[in-house]
């Protein structure tokens, strides 16, 4: 993507109104998260639901937003030159395991990604340690991929991909 | 049930889709929010502002959210969320998150919101398995141990 001022503009209004409505549905507290995800305390009562209406407003955008180019005909995005589409249509281990392991990751913290960086601003002592174990899982396991990947042709690794 | 706020789990769920829609329509990427960091580093030229300038902006659009959500609703409470997670629990934890979302390429917000609205079975496949897994960590932590 061309480094252009309303691809920029975008993404900060994007970043903002993400970090808005995390903020409005309370999604930035881990403890409000984990009480949706407790539905060990539906026999008592105690169980909170409002991550589920979360997900149900978001989706409802999305279903349609995520899908205007196509019902539009829009061949380009509005200010940028290509829409960059997932590459992946399988269902492979990779997927599962994955969303496995953040799973655990997710229901032993209460923090995604999104509230994590989200909490920065709010509670950056308690949040930074792991946002910064966060960082650093998601560059090590890239790299082990990479590796992976091309294990004979170390030196022959991706270069700098064309813009 | 306890502290369910469904007005502002609904209002923020919308803006979160809404912010979706605005990325992708305008900018024709994908706002998965463990995908733009992710991406990062290493820099690829070109392709590394604009995933600082979200990353950037989420954490403003937190604090902006967190002065003016109280005035908007009473649901919202002005308190600080709190993570009270023990240290070495907390980089546990975030090693799993980072490690989970790079091999499952996406988290919450690629696969749950994204991926979901755009109809793919890869992230209905990715949401429930998380969506699991967390429920199964949740209930052992607070129930069993």
């Amino acid at each position: 993507m061309k480094r252009s001022f309303p691809v920029l503009a975008v993404a900060a209004l994007a970043g903002i109104v993400f970090g808005f409505g995390l903020a409005v549905s309370r999604m930035i507290d881990p403890e409000k998260v984990m009480n949706f995800l407790d539905f060990g305390a539906i026999p008592a009562g105690g169980w909170d639901p409002s991550l589920a209406f979360v997900m149900g407003g978001g989706l409802l955008v999305a279903l349609v937003g995520m899908r205007l180019d196509r019902w539009v005909g829009l061949r380009a995005p509005l200010v940028a030159p290509a829409f960059v589409r997932p590459d992946r249509f399988q269902i492979d281990r990779e997927l599962v395991i994955g969303s496995g392991i953040f799973g655990i990751g997710w229901g032993l913290s209460g923090l995604c990604p999104g509230p994590a960086f989200a909490d920065l601003s709010l509670i950056p002592t308690s949040v930074g340690l792991f946002v910064v174990a966060m960082l650093v899982g998601s560059w090590a396991m890239g790299q082990a991929l990479e590796w992976s990947a091309e294990p004979r042709h170390p030196s022959a690794s991706v270069g700098v991909p064309a813009e | 049930m306890q502290n369910f706020t469904p007005v502002s789990a609904i209002l923020g769920g919308l803006l979160i889709g809404l912010s979706a829609s605005i990325l992708w329509v305008a900018n024709g990427r994908l706002s998965g929010v463990s995908g733009i960091a992710g991406g990062i580093y290493p820099f690829h030229r070109g392709d590394a502002l604009w995933r600082v300038v979200f990353i950037v902006a989420v954490p403003l659009g937190g604090w902006i959210g967190f002065m003016v959500g109280p005035s908007l609703l009473s649901e919202i409470p002005p308190t600080l969320p709190a993570f009270p997670l023990a240290p070495l629990l907390a980089v546990v934890a975030g090693l799993l998150v980072g490690i989970g979302t790079r091999l499952g390429r996406g988290c919450t917000s690629g696969h749950g919101i994204c991926g979901m609205g755009r109809l793919s079975k890869r992230s209905a496949v990715a949401v429930i398995t998380f969506m699991a897994t967390a429920v199964v960590t949740v209930f052992v932590v607070r129930h069993i141990l």
